[in-house]
């Protein structure tokens, strides 16, 4: 059996949900699940993605993984391939459980299936797809972080990423309404309204820990005059761990359930809030499992909403943060589909100061918290940081006092990496700058 | 022996690569039909063309311009690699023998020149192979075979062109011999990148283009 030379691993993290399930693995378990993912399910693409890959290793710069563990070739892209998918492949599934746990933990820490790398392959291979592949060969046998696990079991239960039950929903949404009703006595946040235009979702972790932008939410869509509303009832959660655990089964129910939510509401269109991999999830993956070409009803991203509502001179700037500010671009919303314009429309009309940071837009170094990985939990938060120091360099040269991102990964990634490196930068999403600048007209004040 | 190599051997040789990549393109296109046919639906020429374009044309892609080095190696290797075997002038000579087609060719000067940049080439990148530590790890004993299938026929060529080291005729034998083992190679190694290129960079292009709306180059 097949013995990785791991002499570069100084973490070392033990995580019970690789570390049980392996010792309940037989190697006729582990064929047979490989064999059947490979063979049945991705086979077309992983044949033309193996025949065609011609081991240059041009794709290795793409990595901030491999930038920033002193470039070890484990690493780049194609690093971890060769130690996954060619050796599962070479050696037709007859693997050992030990070295599953080796491909769980590299598959699910080492890589944010951020798609840089595809950029930087000349053949444009689908990297992140073959890590995909892989992320649903464990799924299959057991072996997912346990704290990612859990998340996608409480999908699976709740509906929403959080166990968050319909009682807190709600009374979350009452609680964050009455927040600013001191301020702006019309806030409201209409629950259930039928043929409302606009259903807005948010991500579980926003009523669990970051209720405040569901308020910030509301004072926009107030001041806006926005017609608008979000579900009482499941489908208004818009994240999808299951996405990137492998269970793309749970996915789709997820995915289902959101798109029911807006059309059982009747609304003209979905708002989602600022989270990137959600916004993956309902543009490219999950609409794709359900069987939709692209989303089955209009929806648009928070960054592409608040830019037309600039635009359209619905809300107006009264005020401009006066430090500098600067933007990191989240790869599901910008390399997923191209927002990057408008996010810097929004960013120069609320910052005195906008710094852009290079690699920017689409080419945007990864913030290695996205695509899963801060989802594994505490465990591995140290592997997480160590491995984004190319990150931190790149936030550090701008000298911005404030970084700004739209996505709930990257936001809770760059904050990881400010303070361990030190960085002494606030982390703010766009809706927390954009309340503190826009005009409150008169009449809805208190 | 000439005999045996410059005909039946050489027909056998072509039947195989052309049929042979007919065979692997219908193969890759039905399992991806069979499969996963959402490649078709996401296909779009347009977006397909433009990453091909821009990764065909030196510094066309980001990659490429942070590389400049190995973009030169690179594009000079493949751009030889094609142009020298079919516009030289003593393979148009056989071109007319056997087909009564002919075309422009180049002066034997530049074609010697050119061949020396595909073993240049060759030799960087088997170098590249050895020393760059991302390159070696993920480096085959087949990655070097397959360099040498590429190579060797240029270098005969080149020898036989010059009539150095093995009398004239017997290089020639091994210069077709070699050729004939590059054309059988590709359909059946990763050499076939020269045929599954297309259809990896313009899926990824439709992609990016098509769906992602920015730029994959």
């Amino acid at each position: 059996m097949i013995e990785l030379v791991r002499d570069w691993d100084k973490w070392q993290v033990k995580d019970i949900g690789l570390d049980e399930p392996v010792k309940k693995l037989t190697p006729e378990r582990i064929e047979e699940v490989i064999n059947r993912i490979l063979k049945q399910e991705g086979w077309a693409r992983i044949k033309m993605y193996v025949d065609t890959c011609i081991h240059c290793g041009l794709c290795s710069n793409a990595c901030h993984h491999y930038l920033s563990n002193d470039c070890h070739p484990h690493f780049a892209p194609v690093g971890k391939i060769k130690d996954t998918l060619w050796i599962m492949l070479e050696r037709k599934g007859k693997v050992s459980p030990e070295f599953m746990k080796h491909v769980a933990e590299t598959v699910y820490t080492e890589c944010n299936v951020c798609m840089r790398c595809s950029q930087y392959c000349p053949f444009g291979i689908d990297i992140a797809y073959l890590i995909s592949v892989v992320r649903r060969i464990c799924h299959f046998l057991g072996l997912v972080p346990q704290y990612l696990q859990d998340t996608v079991n409480s999908h699976a239960v709740t509906m929403n990423q959080m166990w968050v039950k319909q009682d807190e929903w709600i009374d979350t949404l009452q609680w964050q309404e009455e927040e600013w009703q001191g301020e702006i006595p019309s806030v409201r946040i209409p629950i259930d309204k039928e043929g409302a235009d606009v259903m807005y979702s948010v991500i579980g972790p926003e009523p669990k820990i970051l209720a405040q932008l569901i308020g910030n939410a509301a004072v926009i869509m107030t001041v806006a005059g926005i017609d608008w509303t979000m579900p009482s009832f499941d489908g208004w959660d818009n994240s999808d761990m299951a996405m990137y655990s492998g269970d793309w089964e749970v996915m789709g129910r997820v995915k289902k359930a959101h798109f029911e939510a807006a059309m059982r509401l009747k609304c003209k269109k979905i708002v989602m809030g600022e989270c990137g991999h959600a916004f993956r999830s309902v543009y490219d993956r999950g609409n794709r499992i359900l069987g939709w070409k692209m989303h089955p009803i209009p929806i648009i991203h928070a960054v592409q909403f608040y830019y037309e509502l600039i635009r359209d001179g619905k809300l107006k700037i009264a005020r401009k943060i006066k430090e500098p500010v600067t933007l990191h671009d989240p790869c599901n919303i910008i390399r997923g589909r191209g927002l990057g314009e408008m996010a810097r429309y929004v960013m120069r009309a609320i910052c005195e100061d906008f710094r852009d940071m290079w690699p920017n837009k689409e080419y945007n170094y990864c913030c290695n918290a996205g695509g899963d990985t801060i989802n594994c939990g505490p465990p591995w938060k140290k592997k997480r940081c160590d491995s984004n120091k190319v990150k931190a360099e790149q936030l550090k040269a701008t000298g911005a006092k404030i970084v700004v991102t739209p996505c709930h990964n990257c936001h809770s990634g760059m904050e990881d990496i400010v303070h361990y490196y030190n960085l002494g930068m606030e982390v703010k999403f766009i809706n927390e700058l954009l309340v503190e600048c826009i005009e409150i007209p008169e009449n809805l004040k208190a | 022996m000439y005999e045996f190599v410059r005909g039946p051997l050489l027909w056998f040789s072509f039947a195989v690569f052309i049929l042979g990549s007919i065979g692997k393109i219908l193969y890759i296109c039905w399992l991806n039909y069979k499969k996963d046919q959402t490649i078709y639906d996401y296909f779009s020429i347009k977006y397909g063309l433009r990453s091909i374009i821009h990764w065909i044309i030196p510094f066309g892609s980001l990659n490429m311009r942070q590389r400049p080095i190995h973009t030169i190696v690179s594009w000079s290797f493949h751009f030889c690699l094609l142009v020298v075997p079919i516009f030289l002038m003593a393979h148009n000579v056989l071109w007319y023998e056997s087909f009564r087609i002919s075309w422009w060719t180049l002066p034997d000067q530049l074609a010697d020149i050119m061949t020396l940049i595909v073993i240049g080439a060759c030799v960087f990148f088997f170098v590249r192979r050895k020393v760059l530590p991302e390159v070696k790890y993920v480096t085959f004993t087949s990655d070097y075979v397959l360099l040498v299938i590429a190579a060797l026929p240029f270098i005969t060529g080149f020898l036989a062109y010059h009539q150095w080291l093995l009398p004239y005729k017997m290089m020639i034998i091994l210069h077709i011999l070699s050729g004939e083992l590059m054309l059988i190679a590709i359909p059946f190694t990763r050499l076939d990148h020269m045929l599954t290129f297309w259809l990896t960079r313009s899926y990824m292009g439709s992609e990016f283009g098509g769906v992602r709306h920015v730029k994959d180059y």
